[in-house]
C-alpha cells in the first residue's frame, strides 16, 4: 500500500479547470519530483494535498485513509507537512513562535491553557541546532532574517513534528549555491529516515540529482510518471512542454 | 555543524512572563505624561483626586470598546460599529428591566448578549458573505443605531436595576465601578491577546492569513470570534453607560468608534494588523480621557473636542507612516 494516493483529483476556480484528473501515488521514504509548466497545477495539486484547497472531485488517501474534505490542521496532524514557496511565515513573531504555528505548546493555569514560550523556546533551539541552521536566536523576529534563515525556519516548522510527507514547493530557488546543496541533502537524509518527499522544483538538475521517480503534469493532467533511472532530461522536458507523442503513462484517460 | 549561539536559557523575571511581548509604544506613555502636565499647568483643578476619577470614569466606557476593537485590528480588520452597539445594547438592557420587569441579572445578559449578537453578524458577514469589514460594520452601524431607535422609539427608557446602576454609579473602596470593570476586562483581554493561542492567532491572522490557514488556524471561524468579542466588549460598555445614566439612550455611544480606534492606534496596535497591545490600548484610551478633560475644564467647545480626535487619529497615523518609510530607506 502506497503512503498517499491520489486518484482522479479534480479542482476548478470558476471557468478554469486547474486539476483535471490528476493520479498519482507515493511510496513511503520515496523521493518523488513534480515538475510541470508554469500553470500546470503543481500548487493546486499540493494545497488540495494540503487542505487548503477543497477538491472538487477524486480521491486522496494517506496511509490507507481518505484524507479530501479535511482541513489543513487535521491533514498536518495526519502527517504531511508542506513548505510553502512563499514560506507562510508570520513575519512579526519570532522564530520559535513560527516553528510551533498552530500546534503552540501550551501549560495549565486554573484550567486556562496558556502558551509555554519558553518550552517552545527551548525546543525551538534544539530544533534549529539540529538542522545547522544558522539563526541566531530563536527570539528574532522572522521578518528581520534572510531569505535563506527564513527558510530554515520554514523546514525547522515542517520537520519538528516528526512529518510522514513532506512537499516542498521550489525550494531551492531563491537559495545560492552551497545552500541548494545542503536542502538536496536535507531531502536524501529525510528520505533515509523513511520520510517521504514530494519536490516541486523548475530546477531539472535538483529533481533528478534527488528524486526516485518523476511526475510531470501538464495542463492539470499527470504526462509522465517515470522512475528516474528509466527517463531523461530531454524525454522531462518534452514532457513539460507538450513537444512529444510519447505515450502517456499513468494518466487514466 | 551548529552554529545557533548557545544563549544561556534567558532568566525569565516576572516582567517578561507576566507582559511577554506586550510591545507598547513608549512614546504614547510619554504623550500621557506630557499631555497631563501640560493639561495640569493650564488647570489648577486638574490634579485633583476628583478630576482623575473622572478622568478614569469617562475612559471606562470608550475603555472597553478599544479593548475588542485592539483584537480586531490586530487581525487586520475593523469594527466601525461598537458606537452604535453601545446605544443598541444599552436600550436591550433597558427594556428588560423597565418594559419586562425581568430581574437584574437579565438586564446584565441582555445587554451583553445583545452586543455579542450584533458582533456575530459582523463576523457572519465577513467571513461568510465576504463583505469587507469596512463595509460590514459600517452596515452595522446603521443598522444597530437604527433598531436601537426603534426599540426605544428614540426616546430614552428609564429605570433600571439598582443592582445594575451600582455598576455605573458605585464607588466600592472609593474607586468608580467602570473603572474596576474597565481594569478587569484589560487584564482578561491582555492574558488573552499574549498567553493564549485566541490572541496569538488574531494577530498571526492579520500578520499572514495564508499562512496561518495553511498551518492549521481556522481563520474563518477565529474571525466571527473576534467580532462577537468587539460586540460582546461593545455591550459590556453599552450596560456601563446605561448604568451611569440609569437609562437606555437610544443616541448613547455616538462616535465613538472614533474614539475607540484612535484610543487604540496611539497605543501602538498596528492600523494594519499583526501587533497589538491591551497596554498600549489602555494608555492610548487614557490619552483620549486627557484630552476630553483638560478641553472640558479648558472650557473649550465639545465641537472642538471632535477636531481634536479626528486630528490626533491622522497625526498618529501619519508618524507611523513616515517612521516605517524611515525603516524601509535603512
Amino acid at each position: 500500500m502506497s503512503l498517499l494516493e491520489l486518484h482522479d483529483v479534480r479542482k476548478s476556480f470558476g471557468a478554469i479547470e486547474a486539476l483535471r484528473g490528476a493520479t498519482f501515488s507515493v511510496e513511503v521514504g520515496a523521493v518523488v519530483g513534480l515538475v510541470g509548466d508554469n500553470g500546470a497545477g503543481k500548487s493546486t495539486l499540493m494545497k488540495t494535498i494540503t487542505g487548503v484547497y477543497r477538491p472538487d472531485g477524486g480521491e486522496i488517501f494517506f496511509n490507507g485513509a481518505p484524507l479530501a474534505g479535511k482541513d489543513p490542521g487535521d491533514i498536518r496532524k495526519a502527517g504531511i507537512e508542506m513548505i510553502y514557496q512563499d514560506l507562510a511565515l508570520a513575519r512579526m513573531r519570532d522564530v520559535a513562535s513560527n516553528i510551533f504555528l498552530g500546534r503552540e505548546l501550551t501549560r495549565s493555569l486554573f484550567g486556562v491553557k496558556l502558551i509555554d514560550a519558553k518550552r517552545m523556546r527551548s525546543e525551538a533551539e534544539a530544533m534549529i541546532a539540529k538542522l545547522g541552521a544558522r539563526v541566531k536566536s530563536v527570539t528574532q523576529l522572522t521578518g528581520q532574517l534572510s531569505g535563506g534563515q527564513q527558510q530554515s525556519v520554514a523546514i525547522a516548522r515542517a520537520l519538528t513534528f516528526n512529518p510522514k510527507l513532506v512537499i516542498m514547493d521550489e525550494p531551492t530557488a531563491a537559495l545560492a549555491v552551497r545552500e541548494v546543496e545542503h536542502v538536496l541533502d536535507l531531502i536524501r537524509a529525510l528520505s533515509g529516515q523513511g520520510i517521504a518527499v514530494i519536490l516541486i522544483s523548475h530546477r531539472l538538475t535538483d529533481v533528478f540529482a534527488v528524486c526516485d521517480r518523476i511526475v510531470v503534469l501538464r495542463q492539470g493532467e499527470v504526462i509522465a510518471n517515470d522512475p528516474t533511472a528509466e527517463t531523461t532530461m530531454n524525454a522531462v522536458v518534452a514532457h513539460i512542454v507538450g513537444a512529444t507523442d510519447v505515450p502517456r503513462q499513468g494518466a487514466a484517460r | 555543524m551548529s552554529v545557533v549561539s548557545s544563549q544561556p536559557a534567558r532568566s525569565r523575571n516576572w516582567r517578561e512572563r507576566v507582559l511577554g511581548n506586550a510591545a507598547f509604544r513608549f512614546e504614547s506613555l510619554l504623550v500621557l505624561a506630557t499631555l497631563t502636565a501640560v493639561m495640569a499647568f493650564l488647570s489648577p483643578v486638574f490634579f485633583s483626586v476628583s478630576n482623575l476619577l473622572n478622568i478614569v470614569l469617562s475612559t471606562s466606557v470608550f475603555g472597553v470598546l478599544a479593548i475588542g476593537m485592539t483584537f480586531v485590528i490586530c487581525s487586520a480588520g475593523i469594527d466601525l460599529s461598537v458606537g452604535s452597539i453601545v446605544g443598541f445594547s444599552g436600550v436591550v438592557g433597558a427594556l428588560t428591566s423597565a418594559n419586562l420587569g425581568l430581574p437584574w441579572p437579565a438586564c446584565i445578559v441582555g445587554c451583553l448578549a445583545a452586543g455579542a449578537f450584533a458582533g456575530w453578524v459582523n463576523g457572519f458577514l465577513v467571513t461568510r458573505a465576504e463583505i469587507p469589514p469596512f463595509i460590514a460594520t459600517l452596515g452595522m452601524l446603521g443598522v444597530a443605531r437604527g433598531v436601537a431607535l426603534v426599540l426605544s422609539n428614540g426616546v430614552s427608557i428609564y429605570g433600571l436595576p439598582p443592582e445594575v446602576v451600582y455598576l455605573g454609579q458605585g464607588r466600592p473602596f472609593g474607586v468608580p465601578a467602570p473603572v474596576i470593570v474597565l481594569l478587569g476586562a484589560a487584564v482578561v483581554a491582555h492574558v488573552l491577546l499574549i498567553h493564549t493561542r485566541f490572541g496569538v492567532y488574531a494577530q498571526v491572522i492579520g500578520d499572514n492569513e495564508a499562512a496561518a490557514r495553511a498551518m492549521g488556524v481556522r481563520v474563518e471561524r477565529h474571525k466571527v470570534m473576534l467580532y462577537a468579542l468587539s460586540g460582546l466588549l461593545a455591550g459590556l460598555a453599552g450596560l456601563l453607560f446605561a448604568a451611569r445614566i440609569n437609562s437606555g439612550e437610544p443616541t448613547a455611544g455616538l462616535n465613538y468608534e472614533l474614539t475607540a480606534i484612535t484610543a487604540t492606534i496611539i497605543g501602538g496596535t498596528n492600523l494594519f494588523g499583526g501587533r497589538g497591545s491591551v497596554i498600549g490600548t489602555i494608555i492610548g484610551a487614557l490619552i483620549m480621557g486627557v484630552l476630553q478633560n483638560g478641553l472640558n475644564l479648558l472650557a473649550v467647545q465639545p465641537f472642538y473636542q471632535q477636531i481634536a480626535i479626528g486630528a490626533v487619529l491622522i497625526l498618529a497615523v501619519w508618524l507611523d507612516r513616515i517612521n516605517s518609510r524611515e525603516g524601509w530607506r535603512r
